[in-house]
């Protein structure tokens, strides 16, 4: 019997095995920002080691970080301490880090792949549940808690019980309008926000083969969001095109003996998942959600379910969720007012999800009622955006560009959303008070966030395109 | 990490499905250095009026209710991977969490601070919570050696499932890292014989 895409890596990294237990998997890098790696590093100090590749370790502040004036100090003492801190933390031990000003510093997420630090194979960690992202490129990568961070910063390892695999087929050609955002939110919305705990997912099928790199990420980002340790799709020329020339890339003959290796890294026609699912591209819409977890989504010219539908158990969880959002089992979406639009964070905070924004409002104007955050992933996106005149394309139409970070995703910094306020997000998640207490989050695709961000409401972006 | 056997204690119920870790800990709470005093943020927006004032409905402030078992509803624990939660509900006095499904990064967390994550049937889940709205004082026993969970008084009980490592760390207060520590010879050796690291090589 041949073997899946996720156990050819995993075989590869198995160090040794704990008799009835876990794996000690080898992780070829560990990504860290402020807020998760304190503790971890207060961790080994007491245990008076020290870390044991910093060479395999990458620190970049995010969570925490201001999107605006990020070349004066933080002023919120508490963030600004926790920044520093990674900076002490990072010179103490040796850890390479692409502080605040840094021409690489970003979003982890988004660090990772532009700087080719995120290469098919390997395994790779971060305190971060998002660190999903990187199986884009074929590489075993998912998010761990900081018990976890202070075990890879001692040890380059990480003790794991092998996860189960979950093939997600999706097939066709996707509807104008359609992007890859709408592709995640429908899957999750079909299997729900548990439906692929205990899994690892292998995404394949033509409608994903013929995405781009940019487009791969944010569906594997999402792989979280239905409970998956992590979400992987092969790397093929696609990848490979991405990676060749990025800083961190293997060159020369190196290069060539890499891309023989990566190109050994797919599932086996005979290789068996432990359950398969198959989507037609066809259905997918343009998606919105209406509650308080990713998995309640629809087509956005559709109305949020009635209350029979739902499961029983499910009940419960489905009125306190419209309770909190403030809609009605039945209604439907469109027209209603949104007055706040955030685009960024590691779902859609790259070049490609700016682009597209700024394409749509290119002519027109941002509604009155808008307030936007518009926030590049990283100090390459920024950088490539201005180059392109896109925050001129921006300006002209209302809106601003920001600097990078995680910003309203997760509202750690000043960038938060009201009590009571409706914000589309193009970010990945959209619990009870994630932007700010009291925020009310419709997750949405960056075309789509575009569309209403010109009308003031919710619209199904397709009757906008011509 | 102090050792773990048996548990028998009043519960606190919170029959909501989904609870993610952003209401557990609220993410504005994460700006702390170290892993201690966030038992007073647990599920702070759920538990508290904006002025701070304890909400009413919200069960933990509900006199009748205490004790060292937290049994909330499927999916517990699901969302960002933040080692905070498990801190949080360690430091708020929580040593078994309770539900008929957990979100797998926070199982781990749970177990990796002493906490014991219990998953049950939603019919036991749901016995539970019926003999715990029927009297508040309702007591489980929690028996980690036989890996058994029972309503005490009662004769519902169930068996569940841990993995045998984490079982042995659990009752005898290790930490994975010593263990790992412990094998740094065979860590060395494999990245020594790895091809792809070798490629890796600049
Ligand atoms: S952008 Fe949001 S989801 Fe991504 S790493 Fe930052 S906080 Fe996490």
């Amino acid at each position: 019997m041949g073997t899946t895409l996720f156990e050819k890596v995993w075989n590869a990294h198995v160090v040794t095995e704990v008799k009835d237990g876990p794996s000690i998997l080898y992780i070829d890098k560990q990504l860290i920002h402020e807020v998760t790696s304190p503790q971890a590093f207060a961790g080994i100090e007491k245990r008076g080691i020290g870390v044991f590749r910093p060479e395999r370790t990458l620190a970049t502040p995010d969570h925490n970080v201001p999107t605006k004036g990020q070349n004066l100090p933080i002023v919120e003492d508490l963030s600004r301490f926790q920044v520093d801190k990674l900076t002490d933390n990072c010179n103490k031990f040796g850890v390479t880090l692409y502080g605040l000003g840094h021409a690489s510093q970003g979003v982890v997420h988004v660090v990772g792949p532009e700087t080719g630090t995120t290469l098919p194979g390997m395994t790779i960690v971060c305190g971060d549940s998002h660190t999903s992202t990187h199986g884009a490129f074929g590489s075993i990568a998912f998010g761990i808690g900081t018990s976890e961070v202070e075990q890879v910063l001692a040890t380059q390892c990480l003790m794991q019980t092998k996860a189960k695999t979950l093939k997600i087929e999706i097939n066709g050609k996707l509807a104008k309008g359609v992007t890859a955002k709408d592709v995640i939110l429908y899957v999750i919305a079909q299997i729900s926000a548990a439906g692929g705990t205990g899994y690892f997912v292998e995404y394949c099928g033509s409608a994903i083969t013929a995405l781009s790199m940019e487009a791969r990420m944010t569906i594997c980002n999402m792989s979280i969001e239905m409970g998956a340790r992590g979400g992987m799709i092969a790397p093929d020329e696609t990848t490979f095109n991405y990676i060749k020339g990025r800083e961190f890339a293997p060159k020369g003959a190196k290069w060539d003996e890499a891309v023989a290796y990566w190109k050994t890294l797919y599932t086996d026609a005979d290789a068996v998942f432990d359950k398969t699912l198959k989507y037609d591209a066809a259905d997918i819409g343009p998606m919105i959600t209406y509650g308080t977890n990713p998995g309640m989504g629809i087509s956005v010219n559709k109305n949020i379910p009635t209350i029979d539908s739902i499961e029983e158990s499910n009940k419960v969880t489905f009125n306190k969720a419209l309770d909190y959002m403030g809609f009605h089992a039945g209604d439907s979406l469109i027209g209603k007012q949104v007055n706040w639009v955030f685009l960024g964070s590691c779902t859609n905070g790259r070049i490609e999800d700016l682009r597209q924004f700024a394409e749509f409002v290119k002519g027109k104007q941002k509604a009155a009622n808008i307030n936007a955050l518009i926030v590049p992933g990283s100090k390459q996106v920024e950088k490539q955006a201005i180059a392109e005149g896109i925050d001129k394309v921006l300006a002209e139409a209302g809106f601003e560009l920001r600097e990078p970070g995680c910003s309203a995703c997760l509202a750690m910094n000043e960038d938060k959303v009201p009590k009571g306020e409706y914000c589309v997000s193009t970010s990945n998640r959209n619990f009870e008070g994630r932007q700010g207490p009291g925020a009310r989050t419709l997750l949405v695709s960056p075309l789509t966030a575009a569309a209403i961000a010109v009308s003031g409401k919710i619209v199904d972006v397709r009757e906008m395109l011509n | 990490m102090e050792k773990f056997t048996t548990i028998q204690s009043t519960v606190v119920p919170l029959p909501i499905e989904d609870v993610d870790t952003d209401q557990i800990i609220p993410a504005r709470f994460l700006k702390a250095t170290t892993k201690s005093g966030f038992g007073k943020s647990l599920f702070c927006d759920w538990r508290y009026n904006e002025d701070g004032t304890p909400k009413a409905d919200f069960v933990m402030n509900n006199p009748l209710y205490s004790g060292k078992i937290l049994v909330a509803g499927r999916n517990f624990g699901c969302g960002s991977s933040r080692e905070h939660a498990a801190w949080a509900i360690d430091d708020a006095g929580f040593k078994v969490v309770v539900s008929s499904f957990f979100a797998d990064i926070f199982r781990g967390n749970a177990l990796n601070n002493g906490i014991l994550p219990v998953q049950v049937s939603d019919a036991f889940l749901k016995s539970i919570f019926d003999a715990v709205a029927a009297n508040a004082k309702q007591e489980l026993n929690v028996d980690l050696v036989n890996q058994v969970i029972s309503i005490t008084g009662t004769d519902l009980k169930e068996s569940f499932v841990i993995n045998e490592y984490k079982k042995t760390c659990l009752i005898n207060g290790y930490d994975d890292i010593d263990y790992v520590l412990s094998i740094k010879d065979k860590i060395e050796q494999y990245e020594k014989t790895s091809k792809y690291l070798d490629l890796l090589k600049a």
